[in-house]
């Protein structure tokens, strides 16, 4: 199984941890990831609000940069899955504005023909391309105890609706029975985390991260598991802060899926970048999870 | 109402379904409000979606340009996963977001400033720089918050979450021959 691979910016740096646990996870499930030369940034929110051609552009850059070799491309990210995804469809369904995005390549000398690429997120390469029993035959330290509520986001699961259901996804749930964890059945799995709120207004956004936090809560949980870079930041960094705003005391590590999953795999901490969350994660996982 | 005023009304609606995908299917809003009530900052917007359909087909230009509507948009697609006749919502505030900005509304909010912060590393390194972001952004825009958020960057940095210098794509020359040839074409500043 080899796929083209887009980082993006955040796993460079603030989400490290997704970064080495995506590759440590991708090498022992015989997935290989080809990472795209030269890739650049896909913009996230912040250039559409800006300009839609030049938007479309960036990203189309880096589906253009896809090896003609390869036909999929996978993105850890929820907004670069997205944007990624976005583009190939709006040039596939609007082909006077896909033509002017292949204008603007041509300035590069690039070009790209809608539909070449298949934009996958990471989520789907895992459960179902690699899928239950093979993962199921390779988990040597199960999650046995460990109530894990699976957090899913939003761009992942909307608004195409074909990775998932888009208000009740499952997949990541059903990975992580699989791994023998006490899935947390969460509520709030698909709602927002305030995005780019965090920097805009305060107040906003901390009441979306709080209710998250509450309804973990509720529900015992021991770890939330994401997968998008800033579900992580806004649940995990911003955790004390949302503290000091509603005088609460949350202490909940937030983890990527695919360090549970590395877990499970019998790889240790270190390599899936255990440690980097501000709320930490490795009383729990000690007390919970077996050594192997 | 005079036929000029008429007509003037008529361009606006038809400016935003021009400039947003699929954005015709505007025209099929049947009021339900299921976009209002999805929204996770629904409660905080001056109009909720649906009224800003109406006032859009209403002509009212400046009372949607001037509200805070798209700028509580985060992008999270309920409205547009649930509309029943598939608007394309979330883009539908990306098309306001862009005639705000352009036509110099948006002072009432900070997105405008922070969009501009984020995409001026894009443009400069192909990459994006959230050291610099939080600088540009935050010291000049608000330099109140950005004393509280130093402890926290603090922590990041720490943890090795935070990086002092941006990362560079070896390209930037290409990329920006491909932004510069989008922005002629896209009539955009």
């Amino acid at each position: 199984m080899k796929y083209a691979f887009y980082p993006g910016c955040s796993l460079e740096v603030n989400a490290a941890a997704y970064d080495v646990s995506v590759r440590a996870v991708a090498r022992v499930l015989g997935i290989e990831l080809v990472e795209l030369d030269d890739w650049n940034c896909c913009g996230a929110t912040e250039y559409f609000s800006q300009d839609e051609l030049t938007a479309c552009a960036v990203i189309a850059r880096n589906l253009a940069l896809v090896e003609p070799s390869m036909d999929q491309l996978t993105a850890p990210c929820a907004a670069c899955f997205l944007n990624l995804k976005k583009v190939d469809r709006l040039m596939a369904e609007h082909p006077e504005l896909g033509g002017r995005i292949n204008e603007a390549l041509a300035a590069g000398g690039l070009h790209y023909d809608p539909g070449r690429v298949r934009v996958r997120h990471l989520l789907e390469l895992i459960h179902t391309d690699v899928g239950e029993e093979a993962i199921k035959a390779r988990v040597v330290r199960p999650l046995t105890g460990l109530r894990v509520a699976p957090y899913y986001g939003c761009q992942v699961v909307r608004p195409y609706k074909d990775v998932d259901d888009p208000e009740y996804p499952v997949k990541m749930d059903e990975l992580f029975k699989w791994l023998g964890a006490e899935v947390v059945d969460y509520p709030v799995k698909s709602h927002c985390c305030g995005g780019h709120m965090t920097q805009i207004s305060e107040p906003e956004a901390f009441e979306l991260i709080r209710r998250l936090l509450q309804s973990a809560r509720e529900y015992d949980t021991d770890v939330i598991a994401c997968l998008c870079p800033m579900c992580q930041l806004n649940m995990d960094a911003y955790q004390s802060r949302v503290n000091g705003m509603f005088n609460t005391s949350f202490s909940i590590p937030v983890l990527y899926f695919t360090q549970l999953l590395g877990l499970a795999l019998g790889l240790p901490e270190k390599e899936l970048g255990f440690g980097k969350e501000i709320v930490p994660a490795g009383p729990v996982i000690r007390a919970k999870v077996a050594a192997c | 109402m005079s036929s000029t005023a008429r007509a003037r009304k008529h361009e606006w609606v038809d400016e935003v379904v021009a400039e947003t995908p699929n954005g015709h299917r505007l025209r099929h809003c049947i009021q339900c409000g299921t976009c209002g009530g999805s929204c996770p900052n629904g409660a905080e917007m001056d109009y909720t979606p649906r009224a800003v359909f109406n006032l859009i087909v209403a002509g009212q230009k400046d009372k949607v340009l001037s509200s805070n509507t798209m700028w509580q948009c985060v992008s999270c697609y309920f409205c547009t996963a649930r509309c029943p006749h598939q608007i394309p919502i979330t883009d539908i505030m990306y098309t306001l977001k862009r005639m705000a900005i352009r036509e110099g509304y948006g002072r009432g909010s900070d997105a405008p400033a922070l969009a501009k912060a984020f995409t001026y590393y894009v443009d400069k390194y192909g990459r994006s720089f959230e050291m610099g972001l939080a600088s540009r952004y935050h010291l000049l825009n608000r330099p109140l918050a950005a004393m509280k958020m130093g402890g926290m960057g603090f922590n990041m940095f720490k943890r090795g979450r935070m990086a002092l210098s941006p990362s560079k794509i070896r390209q930037i020359d290409q990329l920006q021959a491909i932004i510069r040839r989008a922005r002629q074409l896209g009539g955009a500043s």
